[in-house]
């Protein structure tokens, strides 16, 4: 899980702190049609490409059902065409296509391979593996239920992380700050918090009245444990140098646990933060799948259930884009409350 | 580039007398086989209030220890520390202290770092005019919203001792605190703690290894001896100031400390590495 805290950056890019620049000058350099080429073309060309596929692979298909990709492709073309004019005017939005292009391009390619192996040359199973129209008139057919799911899931992920947060923070500054609080609480946090938050549904089932307060245990549970950890190991690891200017300083016990210990703590925080996220969209997703009866997990295997593999996927799409964007959010906490370290510590 | 000009041109008198009687500090040695090694052997020093006092001496010979007993950071084994009359019996606002690393908190600007004694003690509301002044008289206005990784080592070390300063301490503790710095910027530095000084009338207890930096600086130097921790001689220094850094006398006072500190240096030959 500790993959999910680098945030992915190339040397190339961290050592050039004005890309912008750059670009602007490599394009002037090469002329506009070297622009052209560069920046403009691509993407569009591959969002032909992608549409001549579709037009292609679906030829058999009943037009139903492949329509709204057919929309969906279109849209991005005009779009990625406007994007192309508008770039000669505005430097951000330049520098921006230069940078998503390729990446643009490889998804459109991708999205390609995937239609033509599956309604194409019809080499995978159906129904297990629809093709890319399919998974999109699933959304967009099941929209109000996957709203839902999605909203039911927001809430518990919401509810659960904030508890366990709340509660791994006030253990873990009691445990990294006072001697007889880890004493007696690192034991049981040793033995109990390695055990998987999903191992306790069981007992979460007989004990809770409802299925949801169990998966906000549950979800909490996942995330107390290394969000303790990590938040023991920064306050416990504060410079002790600090902690002795502080008291010539005059400071108090208060001023020294919240002003230099748990600033202090804060990039272990985040760390802990990060792998607690993580624990919580395995935990919710299962907690969904074997108890509560909705959220994006219930809807999962409630259409595999019904062999509706188009719905299942349409439920991966959006359950990627849900998870990475909470993922984002929690990075642009980290770099506004860590704005003091940047430049100094990459991790 | 930094503006020597003091904000408050009055001279204030904020020290005070400071004095150590019979110190013993021994520490747990590292081997853990129940021998201790005493650190400080009878250390007794008095200091006039507003008196300049450089502490000099070889690794181990216990200056640094005997700061932070003076801070009220660690508790001495045996004998009594006052300043003024009262015993020192735990860190205080009235007894700052300034490490060789600036350890600023990283994570505040250099004005919130500045005013961290003021907020530890609850005055900041009342004194919030004394922070941009302290930042002003260290010269670090255009940094005053500044993360400490962005400063260079003297500019860090002057938000230090700006912090310091603000709680108006009547004895400054400074454990080498130019230690870090190039030989230009810790002369430089050397007349700016001078300054400050001059204006504020602060007790100074400087650590130092520089013995150059010492008699620059120092009303008296005194010398130490290693294992265990004594003061060797104590050496006033009586030169006019501004001191010229080559003056004839200067230059004697020089070749007599290093004679008496090679004499201290072959004894402590074997416990350099404390």
């Amino acid at each position: 899980m500790s993959s999910s805290v680098q945030e992915v950056k190339t040397p190339e890019e961290s050592a050039s702190s004005a890309p912008c620049a750059q670009t602007v000058s490599s394009s002037v350099r090469q002329g506009p049609t070297g622009s052209l080429f560069r920046i403009v073309l691509p993407v569009p060309l591959a969002t032909i490409a992608a549409l001549g596929v579709h037009l292609w692979a679906s030829s058999k298909q009943p037009p139903v059902e492949t329509h709204s990709y057919s929309v969906f492709l279109a849209a991005a073309l005009g779009l990625f065409v406007l994007a192309g004019v508008l770039q000669s005017f505005w430097k951000r939005l330049r520098s921006w296509l230069q940078e998503m292009g390729p990446i643009f391009t490889a998804a459109l390619v991708l999205l390609s391979l995937w239609e033509i192996i599956t309604s194409g040359f019809r080499w995978l199973p159906m129904p297990y593996f629809p093709n890319p129209a399919g998974v999109l008139q699933s959304m967009i057919n099941d929209r109000a239920l996957l709203f839902d799911s999605a909203w039911h899931s927001f809430i518990l992920l919401l509810f659960g992380y904030a508890l366990g947060v709340i509660v791994a923070l006030v253990t873990g500054v009691c445990i990294g700050w006072f001697a007889r609080a880890r004493y007696w609480g690192m034991p049981p946090l040793k033995i109990v918090g390695p055990i998987p938050a999903t191992a306790w549904i069981p007992l979460a089932m007989v004990v809770s009245p409802s299925a949801t307060f169990s998966a906000i245990g549950l979800i909490a549970l996942a995330v107390w444990f290394p969000v303790t950890m990590l938040t023991i190991s920064g306050i416990s690891n504060t410079r002790a140098s600090y902690l002795d200017v502080a008291r010539t300083l005059g400071a108090s016990r208060t001023y020294l646990i919240f002003r230099v210990a748990i600033p202090a703590a804060m990039p272990s925080i985040f760390i802990g933060l990060f792998m607690g996220l993580g624990a919580s969209f395995l935990t919710l997703i299962t907690a969904e799948t074997v108890g509560v009866k909705s959220g994006l997990g219930w809807y999962v295997s409630w259409a595999q259930g019904w062999a509706e593999y188009g719905k299942v996927y349409a439920a991966l799409v959006i359950m990627a884009a849900f998870f990475s964007t909470i993922m984002t959010l929690l990075f642009k906490v980290r770099d506004r409350v860590l704005v003091w370290q940047k430049g100094v510590i990459k991790w | 580039m930094v503006t020597t000009a003091p904000i408050s041109t009055a001279v204030a008198n904020e020290g005070s007398s400071l004095r150590v009687e019979g110190i013993r500090k021994t520490y747990a040695a590292p081997d853990g086989n129940g021998a201790q090694a005493p650190a400080l052997d009878g250390v007794s020093l008095s200091v006039a209030p507003g008196e300049f006092v450089s502490l000099v001496g070889p690794s181990g010979c216990g200056k640094s220890t005997l700061l932070r007993l003076i801070a009220g950071l660690d508790q001495p084994s045996s004998g009594d520390l006052f300043v003024g009359t009262e015993p020192i019996t735990g860190p205080s606002a009235e007894r700052g202290l300034v490490f060789q690393d600036p350890n600023l908190f990283p994570w505040l600007s250099v004005r919130r770092n500045v005013q961290a004694g003021l907020v530890a003690r609850g005055l900041l509301q009342q004194k919030r005019q004394e922070v941009d002044e302290f930042v002003r008289l260290v010269g670090l206005e255009a940094f005053a919203n500044a993360y400490p990784h962005h400063l260079s080592g003297g500019m860090a070390q002057r938000a230090a001792l700006a912090r310091a300063l603000i709680n108006h301490p009547k004895v400054l503790l400074l454990d080498e605190p130019l230690g870090a710095l190039d030989a230009f910027t810790r002369m430089r530095m050397q007349d700016e703690v001078l300054r400050l000084w001059e204006t504020r009338r602060t007790t100074m207890l400087l650590v130092t290894h520089d013995i150059d930096e010492a008699i620059y600086m120092s009303d008296r130097i005194v010398i130490m001896t290693p294992r265990p921790g004594r003061i060797e001689r104590i050496i006033d220094v009586s030169l006019e100031r501004p001191r010229q850094r080559n003056s004839p006398e200067f230059l004697q006072l020089r070749g007599d400390i290093l004679e008496w500190l090679h004499f201290a240096g072959e004894q402590a030959g074997t416990a350099d590495n404390l």
